[in-house]
C-alpha cells in the first residue's frame, strides 16, 4: 500500500496496537521544561515508579524564566520553586537538564533543533502544544498534557490513536516580503482554528522545498494553531545539512548510514490522504490578525471582515476594532520579536536587515527575545546586537517571555502588541493586551514607524 | 482516577465558542508544581471584572445556574496544551464539558482525569443552551454505558462517540499508566529490535 510520510514513521514506531483501541506508540525523544512536568514527576512518586529511560529526555527552563538578569535568584517565589523543582527532578532522576544560565539553554523547540537532538524520523514529544514546530524535519512530533508526560516517564511509550492526515500545498513563488510566518497565517484564515483537529498535516509544494529550516519551523510551529496534532515536511537536502554537524548529530558514517534512511522518509505518489487542500504563492500577502484567535487574519492591506457573527463581534469589542476597517496607520505602542515561532537566527537577521539605519519610534516599547544562548550568541556574532542598538533597542536574554507572560514581560491592558509568537488569545500577552500576530518583518517595519504600515513597497 | 458510569445533574451554559485553555486557565497561574487549587482560578479573567470582583455577567456567577455540567460552544478547549485546564475544570466540579466540537489535547487530558468530553451536534447542543435558558435547574442525564445524553424533561436524546479503550477506563477508573507498565515487555522487545537495526 502506498504510504504517507506520517504513516511510515507512525508505522515503525507502533510497539503493539490494542483491538479497538489506541496504539502503543514509542516516543524517541522527550523533552520536559518547568511548568508542565513537576506534577508528573510527582505522579511517579507518588505510584512508587521510576523513570524508565531517563536518557531519551532532555529538559530546559524556558516558559517561567527572566529575561533581564538571568544570573541572579529569580524574584518570584513561585517561578523559582519550579525552576529549583525541575533542577531537583532531573537530577534525582539522571534527565540531562539545560538549565538558566546553561549554554544550551532555551526554548524547548528552539534549543532542541539546533544541538541536533530533533532528527529526521523521529517520535519526539512535550508537555506544549507547540512540540509541531519539530515536524519540520520530518518527524511525528507532538504536543501532550502532563498525564501523558508521566505516561512516558513510565514506558517511553504513549498510548495513542492514529490521527488522520491531510495534505496543504503550496506552490509557486512568494512575493516580495512575504515570510513563512506569513505563509502559514494565511493558511490558518483560510482554513480555520479547528480544520486540523484529529489529523496531522503534511506541507508539500515548492514553496516549503524552497524555504530554510528555520521558516519549516515556523510554519509546523503553528499547525495547532489550525486545531492539528502537527505538521510535517518531507526532510531533504536541506533538513540534512542542518543538522550534519550539529552537538548531538550523528556523525561521519552513522550520519552516512542514518542519511540514507532519511532519504526514505517522503510520500509514496499517490498515497492517499484524508483531506487535501492547494494554495497558490502568489495570492499570499504579508498577514496580521485583527481576532482573538489566530484563523482571524487578514492581510496586512486588507479590511476587517463584515458580517461575521457573535464570537467575532466579541473578537472585535476586546481588540478594540470595528468591521470593515483597515489596521494600517493604527498607532501600536508594543512589539515582540520571540517565541518558538519567530526567535531564530534567521528572524533577527530580517528584522535587523530592515532596521539597519533606521530608528525605533519614539512610542514604541520592544521586547526583542532570542529563543535560545546560541541565538544570542549569533546576534552578537553578526553584528546584529549593534544594529538593534543603534536604533534604540535592547536584547534581552533567552525565554518564552511574552509569548504567554508567564514571567515579568507583560504587555499593559489595552495596548495593542505586533506580535511574532503564535496566539492572540484573550490576555495571552496579559491581562487586556491586544495582540496582533504577524511576522518579525512586520513587526520591526511597525516598531519603527511606531504604527501599521505597508512596509512592502520600501522594500528593495 | 474515579469511575464514570451515569450521571443525572444541573448543568451551566457558557454559549462562547472557540474557548481556548489560557481563558480556561490564564498562563500566570500555571506556576504551581502540584494540582490542587486550579479551580479558583478557572476562567479568571471572564470571571472577575479589573477590580477583582464577581462579573455578574458571566454564567458561573449566575445563581440560576449550578451543577458538575458545562455546556460550552464550539471547538472548547483549543490552544494551549496545559492539563493545568482539565485540573482546574475538575477541581472547580465539573465532571462532564458538553461541546459541539474538542480540541485534540483538551479531549485526551480530560479523559486522563476523569472529566468525560461529551461531543453532540450542533443542533443537539442549540437544544441544550434553549433548555438551559428557559429552565435554568433543568436536568441533563450523561449515560456514558449507553454512550447517550439527554434532556430529562424532554426525554429528547443523542448519542455520542467515545474510544472503546478510554470509555472501558472511565466506567472502570483505570489509567493509561497501569495498562502502559502492564506492556513492558513488549516495550522492551520493540527497543531490542530497533538497536538491531
Amino acid at each position: 500500500m502506498k504510504k504517507t510520510l506520517f504513516d511510515k514513521i507512525w508505522d515503525s514506531h507502533v510497539v503493539e496496537s490494542i483491538p479497538n483501541g489506541p496504539d502503543v506508540l514509542y516516543i524517541d525523544k522527550h523533552l520536559i521544561h518547568e511548568v508542565t512536568s513537576p506534577q508528573a514527576f510527582n505522579e511517579l512518586k507518588e505510584r512508587g515508579i521510576s523513570v524508565y529511560r531517563p536518557d531519551k529526555i532532555v529538559a530546559t527552563a524556558d516558559h517561567n524564566t527572566p529575561t533581564l538578569n538571568q544570573h541572579l535568584p529569580i524574584k518570584d517565589l513561585l517561578s523559582r520553586k519550579q525552576l529549583s523543582e525541575l533542577t531537583q527532578n532531573c537530577e534525582e532522576n539522571n534527565i540531562q537538564l539545560y538549565g538558566l544560565g546553561h549554554p544550551y539553554n532555551g526554548i524547548v523547540h528552539v534549543m532542541a533543533p539546533e544541538l541536533g537532538i530533533t532528527q529526521p524520523g523521529m517520535t519526539i514529544v512535550c508537555g506544549d502544544s507547540h512540540t509541531s514546530t519539530h515536524g519540520a524535519f520530518g518527524t511525528i512530533a507532538f504536543g501532550i498534557g502532563t498525564s501523558q508526560v508521566a505516561q512516558v516517564f513510565a514506558s517511553q511509550c504513549l498510548l495513542v490513536e492514529k490521527p488522520k492526515k491531510m495534505r496543504v500545498n503550496v506552490n509557486g513563488k512568494l512575493k516580495k516580503g512575504v515570510l513563512p510566518k506569513d505563509v502559514i497565517l494565511y493558511i490558518i484564515s483560510k482554513l480555520g482554528t479547528n480544520s486540523g483537529t484529529g489529523y496531522f498535516c503534511e506541507y508539500a509544494g515548492d514553496v516549503f522545498e524552497n524555504m530554510s529550516m528555520e521558516g519549516r519551523m515556523t510554519v509546523c510551529n503553528m499547525s495547532i494553531e489550525m486545531g492539528a496534532r502537527g505538521g510535517l515536511i518531507a526532510p531533504d537536502d536541506t533538513t540534512f545539512n542542518y543538522v550534519e554537524g550539529k552537538e548531538f548529530a550523528p556523525k561521519g558514517e552513522e550520519f552516512e548510514k542514518r542519511k540514507a534512511y532519511w532519504k526514505t522518509l517522503k510520500t509514496d505518489e499517490n498515497a492517499v490522504f484524508d483531506k487535501e487542500v492547494s494554495f497558490e504563492a502568489e495570492d499570499i500577502e504579508p498577514m496580521v490578525t485583527y481576532g482573538t484567535n489566530p484563523g482571524m487574519g487578514i492581510k496586512l492591506t486588507g479590511s476587517i471582515p463584515t458580517g461575521a457573527g457573535k464570537s467575532a463581534d466579541k473578537a472585535l469589542e476586546y481588540m478594540g476594532f470595528v468591521q470593515g476597517e483597515s489596521l494600517l496607520d493604527k498607532p501600536v505602542n508594543w512589539i515582540f520579536i520571540g517565541s518558538c515561532t519567530n526567535s531564530r537566527i534567521e528572524d533577527f537577521r530580517v528584522a535587523a536587515s530592515y532596521i539597519k539605519g533606521k530608528q525605533k519610534a519614539a512610542n514604541v516599547n520592544a521586547l526583542i527575545v532570542p529563543g535560545s544562548r546560541q541565538v544570542a550568541d549569533q546576534i552578537k556574532a553578526e553584528g546584529l546586537q549593534e544594529i538593534f542598538e543603534n536604533a534604540g533597542f535592547t536584547l534581552r536574554q533567552p525565554g518564552c517571555s511574552a509569548c504567554l507572560a508567564m514571567n515579568d514581560d507583560k504587555i499593559p491592558a489595552g495596548e495593542y502588541c505586533v506580535s511574532t509568537s503564535n496566539r492572540n488569545f484573550e490576555g495571552r500577552q496579559g491581562q487586556g493586551a491586544r495582540t496582533i500576530l504577524a511576522s518579525p518583518l512586520t513587526a520591526a517595519a511597525t516598531a519603527v514607524a511606531g504604527k501599521l504600515v505597508d512596509f512592502t513597497k520600501s522594500l528593495n | 482516577m474515579e469511575k464514570f458510569i451515569k450521571l443525572t445533574a444541573t448543568a451551566v451554559p457558557l454559549e462562547t465558542e472557540n474557548i481556548d485553555t489560557d481563558q480556561i486557565i490564564p498562563a500566570r497561574f500555571l506556576k504551581a508544581t502540584d494540582k490542587a487549587g486550579f479551580g479558583e482560578n478557572l476562567f479568571r479573567d471572564w470571571r472577575y471584572t479589573k477590580d477583582e470582583n464577581l462579573n455578574p455577567d458571566f454564567s458561573l456567577n449566575n445563581p440560576s445556574y449550578a451543577g458538575p455540567i458545562l455546556v460550552a460552544g464550539d471547538n472548547f478547549g483549543c490552544g494551549s496544551s496545559r492539563e493545568h485546564a482539565a485540573w482546574a475544570l475538575k477541581a472547580y466540579g465539573f465532571k462532564v464539558v458538553v461541546s459541539s466540537y474538542f480540541a485534540d489535547i483538551f479531549k485526551g487530558n480530560a479523559l486522563n482525569n476523569g472529566l468525560l468530553p461529551v461531543q453532540v451536534s450542533p443542533e443537539f447542543l442549540e437544544k441544550l443552551f434553549d433548555y438551559l435558558n428557559s429552565q435554568p435547574s433543568g436536568e441533563i442525564i450523561v449515560d456514558l454505558e449507553n454512550q447517550q445524553i439527554s434532556i430529562k424533561d424532554s426525554g429528547e436524546a443523542e448519542n455520542f462517540e467515545i474510544d472503546p479503550y478510554k470509555k472501558t477506563c472511565m466506567l472502570n477508573g483505570y489509567d493509561d499508566i497501569d495498562f502502559l507498565l502492564s506492556r513492558r515487555n513488549a516495550i522492551k522487545k520493540y527497543e531490542d529490535k530497533q538497536l538491531q537495526i
